[in-house]
């Protein structure tokens, strides 16, 4: 297997990296380009812990090849924040007491972003039908939703 | 009490950089020339090792080391009792077991060298139904069961590894007195954690020779020991170290990997990172016990509890790991929250050929709370009372005594159900199919030790040095609340030192329920130690009466004269450098009880424990007829904490030990064929979603304990413990047939509608004589 060249656009810088093609964007994000900020959970697309935003909408990367991303604008967890102010989703996880372990959150907060982006002020139906595809073991999710309630008004 | 930090819900201290995506887990850190190790586990459930050959794998380019039971030593490890060897030596008990591990330069190599080590097997018979395990014909799973190190007198006999029995009053005699019995036999089933990061420790050694571990644990100091243990290696040359934990529940007390991570760095004197796939966690992990009840309730006609017997089984898979203790606390909560005065409780840990089971959430509490929540719905039923009215009738009450006769003091349980029942709207009618039920929990918070240092620096900040572990409970932000107020500092000048063997003082684990009340109690007691010596100094520096003086913005002054005083940093300086030396405030605490009443007592794995708490859980549900889909209407979980340190997080526990159990009692099952888990991901095995997620009432209860910090009791567990039973309470109530089988499937219901039994096989164990 050779390695191919590649850019990646990740949180608005470009990036030029050598990967080979069975690489996951999961894998390039964190070995790569150290973001450790997404995080695995269990590599099969079924948890939605290493969820980031492509092109504005979530995605599970460790099943995306890195090779397929070309060309997309990624967002990881670490380009939420600006300047070392706090995304107002960030600040209403803190607040809202929606934060445990913390595995989950980068993952839940990028999904809740996606749909807060596309959808300012969601019903909980929505924000439910939103973080469908995120699993978080701690919190049942209630101080989730409050928090992505919070963060949209 | 007016406080400065206790009952505000702060923003929790940890929450910022888990936000912000900084926060580390073990499988964020890396170090130089760092290696992957990687785990081969058996195929068989119960075979013995002919042979492995490792020639094949150890040609593979990349890999570094290969090793097996015969390049480590033979040590034997566990919490209760010393069974469990780091790889399987001459024979394997479960599909899953550790057989050899490798070594290699990265993840991909390291997997593809593990399928060229060669193990040749033999087969041996398995068993894998805790019930068939305990005939006298049933294969032995541990030959040598007799010669290991047990950590308390246990009870054994065939695979049955510990038999922990209680006996109040005279069963024979309640059971006569009885105008009522019920009876009955339940089934409960294999609940995995499913905490969000995969177990992981890195091992590496320092150029001294002391072993350091990264581990994703719970305990930092369980690691520590059990390393020690069963690697033959002194505490002293072992340091642990924890990152951020992405969860535990219960089942990263005991170590995983860590031993076999320990074992490839020494072979390879390089670090080695292990960290599970989610395949391994669900098929080599620390599950819930799937158990087996028998249970039988005597009532007065008038509804008064007179006589329980209870016989448990818990199927503790291939190893006795925390099996022992699940048991004996599972059985000593099985009266319930209730005064019972004849009482006969045996449970029974038995070894099966399966994945070994351990600490959970409830600790055996949900099992035998589904049987006895379920018999006292039973028995309303057949006395035509409303079981909430059945249960206040016979609930403990302040005086009244736990199994083995301690005064319980501080008694919420009255509080919760009733509040629990009017957040549903209890005696208000129904619609068609729906049905409520609810359940009573109790359970305790003061189990084993916490020491705390509470330190002075010469800056006049502070340092909390506590080996308790945050794994998302919030631990860290109530002992930092709890240093805050006794100093009235705020909390960016306090340090917590937690994670890391060398650098805080011994503590248990995160377990129990524990870290509000007992760790709660050792940091208030060790900040109460340094403010005092902090007032002593003062007060010889000032030449003032200590009790002149009063604590005010980080400055020690006279009452009645502001002005003559000195800040927290001139007497740390003062402390560090001129006089008396630097002020160390301790606690080793441990909670001071009254020892229980042991006459009835045997097998029994553990020493004191106390700190009762109270809960209850109620809910609503309606049940589709055609499909036998339960759906949840409206839930409600309230909670004796005696007093909430932290409001916010107490409902943050309970919410999410609520919809645990909602897993629990509706859609999370490990299932076997023989000894191999076949649903082994998180597509087949259905944790709670955010769409599945019901109205949820948490309600906050502060029967206040004067034995806790501030009146505060612990929380962690209970929320989980009567979810099942109050919803198989509430499909009765709705529809008039009784699950007495988890997981409460569509198809379950279906069949109860349909009237087919469902049989448990081999009655003939309860009439057995325990």
């Amino acid at each position: 297997m050779v390695k191919q060249e590649i850019q990646l656009d990740v949180n608005g810088k470009s990036y030029s990296i050598s990967v080979f093609p069975q690489e996951t964007l999961l894998e390039v994000l964190r070995e790569n380009l150290g973001l450790i900020g997404t995080k695995e959970g269990c590599s099969e697309g079924e948890c939605g812990v290493c969820t980031v935003l492509l092109d504005g909408l979530p995605v599970r990367s460790c099943l995306l090849l890195a090779v397929d991303v070309r060309g997309g604008k990624i967002t990881t967890i670490e380009g939420l924040s600006e300047k070392g102010v706090l995304h107002p989703i960030q600040k209403a996880f803190i607040e809202h007491g929606a934060i445990q372990c913390g595995f989950c959150t980068p993952g839940m907060i990028l999904s809740a972003k996606a749909l807060l982006d596309g959808n300012p002020f969601p019903s909980e139906e929505e924000i439910r039908i939103g973080l469908s595809g995120n699993l978080c073991r701690c919190t049942g999710y209630i101080k989730i939703f409050k928090a992505v309630q919070g963060a949209a008004l | 009490m007016d406080y400065q930090y206790i009952g505000k819900s702060i923003p929790k201290v940890d929450s910022a950089q888990k936000a912000t995506g900084t926060a580390q887990y073990i499988n964020d850190l890396s170090f130089p020339n760092m290696l992957w190790g990687k785990v081969l586990r058996s195929i068989y459930p119960h075979a013995e090792i002919v042979h492995i050959d490792k020639s094949k794998a150890e040609r593979l380019p990349g890999v570094k080391a290969i090793i097996t039971a015969q390049d480590i030593p033979d040590g034997l490890y566990g919490p209760f009792i010393k069974d469990e060897p780091v790889l399987a030596r001459g024979k394997v008990r479960y599909i899953g077991e550790p057989v050899a591990a490798v070594a290699a330069i990265d993840r991909e190599t390291a997997e593809e060298a593990i399928q060229l080590v060669e193990v040749e097997y033999d087969e041996l018979p398995s068993v894998f139904d805790p019930l068939e395990a305990m005939k006298s014909d049933a294969p032995l799973i541990h030959e040598d069961l007799s010669s290991y190190f047990c950590i308390f007198p246990a009870v054994q006999e065939g695979n049955v590894c510990s038999r922990t029995t209680f006996v109040e009053g005279d069963i024979q005699q309640g059971f006569k007195e009885a105008g009522l019995i019920v009876e009955e036999t339940f089934r409960t089933h294999m609940q995995h954690q499913s905490y969000m990061e995969p177990s992981g420790a890195i091992a590496l050694i320092d150029p001294s020779g002391k072993i350091i571990i990264h581990s994703s644990t719970q305990g930092i100091f369980i690691t520590q020991s059990r390393v020690s243990e069963s690697l033959k290696i002194p505490m002293s040359k072992i340091r642990v170290i924890a990152p951020n934990v992405g969860g535990g529940f219960g089942g990263k007390i005991e170590t995983n990997v860590q031993p076999i991570c320990v074992a490839l760095a020494q072979k390879t004197g390089l670090p080695i990172k292990v960290v599970l796939t989610r395949e391994e966690e669900f098929t080599a992990g620390r599950p819930r016990h799937p158990t087996t009840i028998w249970g039988k309730l005597g009532l007065k006609k008038d509804g008064t509890f007179v006589a329980k017997e209870m016989i448990n089984i818990f199927d503790t898979g291939a190893y006795s790991d925390d099996g022992p203790g699940v048991t004996g606390f599972g059985s000593l909560m099985a009266r319930g929250p209730y005064r019972i005065p004849n009482l006969k409780i045996v449970g029974n840990c038995v070894y099966t050929n399966k994945v070994k089971s351990g600490a959970f959430r409830g600790f055996g509490n949900p099992q035998t709370g589904f049987a006895s929540e379920s018999l006292i719905d039973m028995a309303a039923k057949e006395l035509n009372m409303d079981p909430l009215d059945l249960r206040l009738k016979n609930a403990l009450v302040p005086g009244d005594h736990s199994v083995g006769k301690q005064t319980i003091h501080s008694v919420g349980i009255m509080e919760c159900l009733k509040k629990a029942a009017e957040a549903l709207e209890w005696k208000q009618k129904k619609g068609k199919c729906r049905g409520r039920g609810i359940a009573a929990v109790n359970h305790i918070s003061g189990l084993l030790t916490v020491s705390a240092f509470v330190r002075i620096n010469e800056d006049g900040t502070i340092s909390l040095h506590v080996g308790t572990m945050d794994i998302g409970q919030g631990s860290d932000t109530i002992l930092t609340q709890i240093v805050a107020e006794e100093l009235g500092v705020p909390l960016e000048d306090i340090n917590l030192i937690s994670r890391d063997t060398d650098a805080a003082p011994y503590t248990w684990a995160t377990s129990a329920s524990r870290l509000t009340y007992t760790g709660g109690n050792a940091v208030r007691l060790a900040t109460i130690d340094a403010r005092e010596q902090l007032l002593e100094l003062a007060s010889k520096q000032l030449d003032e009466n200590k009790d002149d003086l009063m604590i005010q913005n980080k400055k020690i002054f006279v009452k009645w004269d502001p002005e003559k005083g000195l800040t927290f940093h001139q007497l740390g300086a003062i402390s560090c450098w001129v006089k008396g030396g630097p002020i160390v405030g301790k606690s080793s605490f441990m909670v001071e009880t009254p020892p229980f009443d042991r006459s009835g007592f045997s097998g029994f794995p553990f020493g004191t424990m106390t700190g009762y708490i109270f809960a209850a859980q109620a809910v609503e549900v309606e049940v589709d007829v055609e499909t036998g889909k339960v759906k949840m209407i409206q839930c409600a979980s309230a909670h004796d904490v005696g007093h909430a340190i932290h409001p916010q997080n107490v409902e943050g526990q309970i919410e999410g030990g609520f919809v645990q159990g909602l897993g629990y009692a509706l859609t999370e099952e490990i299932v076997f064929d023989g000894g191999k888990v076949i649903n082994p991901s998180f597509a087949d095995y259905k944790i709670p979603m955010a769409m599945d997620i019901p109205p949820i009432t948490p309600i906050i209860v502060e029967a206040y304990d004067e034995t806790g910090p501030y009146g505060a009791k612990g929380l962690g567990e209970p929320g989980l413990v009567g979810v099942a039973p109050a919803i198989a309470n509430a499909i009765y109530d709705a529809i008039g047939v009784r699950i007495k089988d988890l997981p409460i499937t569509p198809e379950k219901v279906l069949d109860a509608i349909k009237g087919k039994k469902v049989t448990i096989p081999w009655t003939d164990i309860w009439k057995k004589n325990f």
